[in-house]
């Protein structure tokens, strides 16, 4: 019985990716830790190895294609003793790149001929919460933005490709600008953030760290301190925890504490929260965590517009930004509005869908997550109004409260932490300020309080979903 | 010199293997610049022992860490750097480099009594205390920060190309700090012009050097590094300001950091509120009698002819300076409330 050789998942987030080219061609025989195919995904090429022995058989789908979906047999390996020739035949032609999806495994009448080999468990998309999370962030805003002029061409592009602009525009206006992190330059970003930025900026000004990040953000805050404009890179913020006093204590404080004779204008920025599967150390959210110090700016940003234009803002200031990303959106693609400089101002938030009758309020990849449950209210005839709050500190409370008048109930929903979280200071300014437009209690959607686990349904139970916003949502609503 | 450790190093220094630094030689000053070293010590002598009156007086609150003792590293190192393009930052003991730099102190003095004189608007206190001005970066209060701060400063001098220097001070008590190794690690694979000086004055609030250090001779501390040390008798400004010059010649030239071990001693405690029982008053006594820096430029002076009767008057001068400096730091109105709130950030967002 032939071995079915599946395209793989080679991040937990991708869905397809593009067969660049095959090493192997049908006849050849390989064995284990033989390179087969190069494989490119939006982040990287990665080399697919074999893992069985045999004999190529035949190749399903041709080098070149694009968009093949994860789980998709793309090779037949005939096993020792099996005739590579007697292979079935009728496969998809797989010249044809116009022919999509390829064939899912799951999908063929022949699954009970399918040997499944230990090696090779079925890639079907494993349901997890990051999962969730990762299909609620395609959601885009649904009013425009009332800071990007009308009848701006806007371009598609990954939040990814649109931090990676930001930084380079305003390393080419200013020459104090760099950026400094782990594998940075020659690996162009762990996550690809800084991809080119190397090429085209040299090693001056794009530096690979050891991996010391206590130390490196002590150099970015010392060299802010005296005058340059540094981009400290955290492969993630998880890893920012042995920095954290420097982000803190020295870049923080210092503009106070010298009587506002010495500024700090540097920005941390990387990956914050849930990544799928990766356990509890490299699954937090620190927006409440920088929110409440005093001295620093912290923006979270949900899409790529908002990416672009914070991200420029926040190289400009002259206060210390922490900049929080989140790696589950890297790859999404949104809107960007095709401006030679486009900076949108800090402390505002942002309406992404106007409503009437509840106001949803989250920030990051919370928004989309509230987008998707506001879809799900609207055909129940419940009007959402989602704000995303872009900045974390300052706060925009105006644009809450403002909300809050129109709808009178007010749900916050945080892909973190319920205790001490963002999700509580609202809770908190809108009691306060807001007492008599509220017709409900303020409810707090966020992850559960626990350590985030790894199993995949530990996982899901663990995260914020639309379901939960849902319900919330009812429950002020009093549906 | 001060106490020597009470180990003898069990190893001798690594064979070289690569370029080393020469050994320094003490500084050849003249009878000028041997009175001015005086004046500078004697100014941070006077002002410490206000600054601790003034502590007992509930006039200076919180930790007021004082320099008494040490005062020939901050001015023999500082000496010989170039005001225009070196930089300088320390750990929370830093009235002394303040003070060697040539910064008023009334200004300084009034920070320290928390008032709106002061050179951090009342805002920072003893332990932060910058004059960029000066090229002064704090005054930095956790121990050890500064070190990686002070490698940012270098960083920023390789990357504008202005030639400067960076003078990094931290303790003996921090030269155990896991961050001053990443400081270091950086610092030498990117050839950053960074002096890291060690001030080891044998205490680390309360623990002798040899009580919290596997390697008690901290200049050999960069050696995994590639990073040169070289030790230096710190209550010595000649031999300090020697150094100086060796480790100057050495990061100007490119060749990366280098480590200066300043062995020095703190006749006070840790800090006003330490009453340092862990070593004992005949120590204490031994170091001021045989190694107090002050007296011995006062001994050289007057070996090249200058008495008592000349050094007089400078000493009711710096007298004066420091009374007046304490009447202004006490006189001095306190910041106005509205200050609470200014500063936090630079931009109104």
């Amino acid at each position: 019985m032939p071995i079915e050789i599946k395209m793989p998942a080679l991040s937990p987030t991708m869905e397809e990716g593009t067969l660049a080219k095959w090493l192997v061609k049908e006849g050849d025989t390989v064995k284990s830790g033989d390179i087969m195919a190069e494989i490119e995904t939006d982040k990287a090429t990665m080399e697919f190895e074999a893992v069985d022995e045999g004999t190529v058989a035949q190749i399903l789908v041709a080098e070149g294609t694009d968009n093949v979906k994860v789980g998709t047999v793309i090779m037949q390996l005939a096993g020792e003793g099996e005739d590579a020739s007697a292979a079935p035949a009728s496969a998809p032609a797989a010249a044809d790149k116009e022919d999509t999806p390829a064939p899912n495994a799951q999908a063929d009448a022949t699954k009970d001929d399918t040997v499944e080999d230990s090696a090779h468990p079925a890639q079907e998309k494993v349901e997890t919460g990051a999962r969730q999370l990762f299909e609620a962030a395609s959601h885009e805003a649904e009013v425009e933005n009332p800071e990007v002029p009308e009848g701006t061409e806007m371009v598609k592009l990954t939040v990814r490709e649109a931090l990676r602009d930001a930084m380079a525009e305003e390393m080419r206006a200013d020459e104090r600008v760099f950026v400094m992190g782990e594998e940075v330059a020659q690996y162009q970003g762990a996550y690809k953030v800084t991809q080119g930025l190397l090429d085209e900026f040299g090693e001056k000004r794009v530096i690979d760290t050891p991996i010391t990040e206590y130390g490196f953000a002590g150099i970015g805050t010392g060299a802010a301190m005296s005058g340059l404009r540094p981009i400290v890179e955290f492969m993630t913020f998880n890893f920012a925890m042995q920095a954290i006093d420097h982000i803190i204590n020295s870049a923080a404080k210092t503009n106070y504490m010298s009587g506002g004779q010495m500024r700090c204008p540097i920005v941390f920025r990387g990956p914050n929260g849930a990544a799928s599967r990766v356990g509890a150390q490299h699954s937090q959210n620190y927006g409440p965590w920088y929110a409440s110090v005093p001295g620093l700016i912290v923006i979270a940003p949900y899409d790529a517009q908002d990416a672009k234009g914070l991200l420029k803002a926040a190289i400009r200031s002259e206060d210390p930004v922490v900049f929080l990303e989140n790696e589950l959106m890297y790859g999404r693609s949104f809107e960007v509005p095709k401006l030679d400089d486009f900076v949108l101002p800090i402390g505002k938030a942002r309406i992404m869908r106007p409503g009437k009758d509840v106001t949803i309020v989250s920030y990051s990849i919370g928004v989309g997550v509230s987008l998707e449950a506001a879809d799900k209210l609207a055909a129940e005839g419940i009007d959402a109004e989602v704000i995303d709050l872009r900045t974390l500190r300052p706060l925009d409370r105006k644009t809450v409260l403002k909300s809050l008048s129109k709808t009178n109930r007010i749900v916050v929903v945080e892909e973190g932490w319920p205790t001490c979280s963002i999700a509580s200071e609202v809770a908190a300014f809108v009691m306060e300020e807001g007492f008599d437009d509220l017709d409900a209690p303020v409810l707090r959607v966020t992850n559960e309080d626990v350590p985030l686990p790894y199993a995949a349904n530990l996982e899901k139970l663990a995260l914020v979903t639309a379901d939960k916003v849902v319900a919330a949502v009812k429950q002020v609503t009093y549906r | 010199m001060a106490k020597a450790p009470a180990r003898i190093p069990a190893a001798e220094p690594p064979i070289p293997n690569r370029e080393r630094p020469s050994e320094p030689k003490p500084f050849e000053a003249t009878k000028e610049q041997l009175l001015q070293f005086y004046k500078d010590m004697l100014l941070i002598r006077r002002f410490e022992e206000k600054a601790g009156q003034l502590y007992g007086l509930g006039l200076i609150g919180g930790f007021c860490h004082l320099y008494i003792g040490q005062e020939a590293v901050a001015v023999g190192l500082q000496s010989a750097l170039d005001g225009d393009k070196d930089s300088v930052i320390t750990g929370y003991r830093d009235h002394g480099h303040m003070l060697a730099y040539g910064i008023d102190p009334k200004v300084i003095m009034a920070e320290l009594t928390g008032r709106a004189a002061g050179i951090s608007r009342g805002k920072g206190g003893s332990m932060h205390m910058f004059s960029t001005e000066h090229k002064f970066y704090g005054g930095h209060g956790i121990v050890g920060a500064q070190v990686s701060l002070g490698a940012g400063l270098a960083f920023k001098h390789k990357y504008a190309g202005d030639g400067g220097v960076t003078l990094a001070y931290f303790g003996d008590g921090a030269a155990n700090q896991g961050q001053v190794y990443e400081a270091f690690n950086m610092a030498e694979l990117w050839k950053l012009p960074i002096i890291f000086v060690i001030e080891n004055n044998q205490y680390a609030m309360g623990t002798s050097v040899n009580r919290a250090s596997s390697e008690d001779q901290l200049y050999r501390r960069g050696e995994s590094f590639r990073i040169p040390g070289i030790q230096v008798d710190g209550m010595d400004v000649l031999a300090s300001r020697g150094a100086a010059e060796t480790a100057l010649e050495w990061v100007r030239a490119g060749k990366g950091p280098i480590i200066l071990e300043m062995k020095t001693y703190r006749y006070r405690g840790h800090s006003m509120s330490d009453p340092a029982k862990y070593r004992s008053r005949d120590e204490v006594q031994a170091v001021r009698d045989k190694s107090d820096p002050i007296e011995h430029v006062k001994k050289l002076l007057e070996a090249q002819g200058v008495t008592e009767a000349d050094l007089k008057p400078i000493e009711q001068d710096i007298r004066r300076v420091v009374n007046e400096a304490a009447d202004f730091a006490e006189n001095a109105p306190e910041p106005n409330p509205q200050e609470l709130y200014t500063d936090v950030l630079v931009e109104s967002y």
